[in-house]
């Protein structure tokens, strides 16, 4: 009994050892993540490729578990991982990508796109280090910190409309995709 | 933890999946990188929320997640089309529009 109320007081007081690990887990997941998501945009196999972006998508299921989002989490996992990769699978099988390995999956001018893109995360990156220093963000460690049913309110509260509106657009995707991919 | 450390983390998974988009040539992987771009922005908005202790960041990205869903269902069915059209979905040999 004594040893719960210990463990409730430390995880309320938030120690430095709690910190130190729940960083640990972030750079780890940050890690490989990055690794996967390079993996996923240079590997020759589209297969592969989809399999790279799995691991991303889990991970970024975890950072929101780290943030305090588990309804965003569950989400994720159930429409990114469960749906839309599926999806995606669906196409490479339906469009009969190459099994195996293609090296016809790149441009030729790809170190444009990579100056691109490093140019952008350099100015992105300063620009944030500017911003936000060292502001903390919160995280989520107690039972308590978690908010499923606030956000359920907000949903059906301030944000009826947009919600409504993601609806009929859903419909509408769903009609789209039917017509457009329908042969006659 | 400091907000940067989401953010950055953030800016870099946007970057791979804009590199992606950039240097790809078959159109279901150019969809996957969309993805990518769009879980940076995610990550973003709840890390954001959770900085102002605000519900809204974590709305929004379930709306984000769901026109990310509608995406793909229409994207797919636009690089089956110019499958069955073209018999391949080389993204860079659709150039019709090109003068």
């Amino acid at each position: 009994m004594t040893a719960l109320i210990l463990f409730a007081q430390q995880s309320v007081e938030l120690t430095s050892t709690e910190q130190w690990v729940i960083n640990v887990f972030f750079g780890v997941i940050a890690l490989v993540s990055t690794a996967a998501a390079l993996k996923m945009v240079t590997t020759d196999n589209v297969v592969h490729a989809a399999l790279y972006l799995l691991i991303v998508l889990a991970s970024v299921a975890a950072i929101y578990v780290i943030l305090g989002a588990e309804f965003a989490a569950a989400t994720q996992v159930l429409v990114y991982i469960g749906a839309i990769l599926v999806l995606l699978l669906f196409g490479v099988m339906l469009t009969r990508a190459k099994l195996g390995a293609d090296d016809d999956l790149n441009h030729e001018q790809r170190w444009i796109g990579g100056l691109v893109s490093v140019v952008m995360l350099a100015v992105m990156s300063f620009s944030l280090w500017e911003a936000f220093e060292d502001t903390k963000v919160p995280t989520a460690l107690n039972p308590d910190d978690f908010n499923t049913g606030a956000v359920s309110e907000s949903i059906f509260t301030d944000y009826i409309v947009p919600f409504e509106a993601i609806s009929v657009l859903l419909l509408a995707a769903l009609i789209g995709a039917v017509v457009v991919a329908r042969r006659d | 933890m400091f907000l940067n450390q989401f953010l950055i983390f953030a800016a870099v998974l946007f970057c791979i999946g804009v590199y992606g988009v950039l240097t790809r040539k078959n159109g279901v992987l150019v969809l996957m990188s969309i993805e990518l771009i769009l879980n940076a922005v995610n990550i973003n908005l709840v890390a954001f929320g959770a900085y102002n202790s605000d519900i809204g960041g974590q709305v929004f990205a379930l709306f984000i997640i769901a026109v990310a869903a509608a995406e793909v269902g229409v994207g797919l069915a636009i690089v089956l089309l110019i499958y069955r059209n073209r018999r391949s979905i080389d993204v860079s040999e659709a150039d019709l529009l090109k003068g």
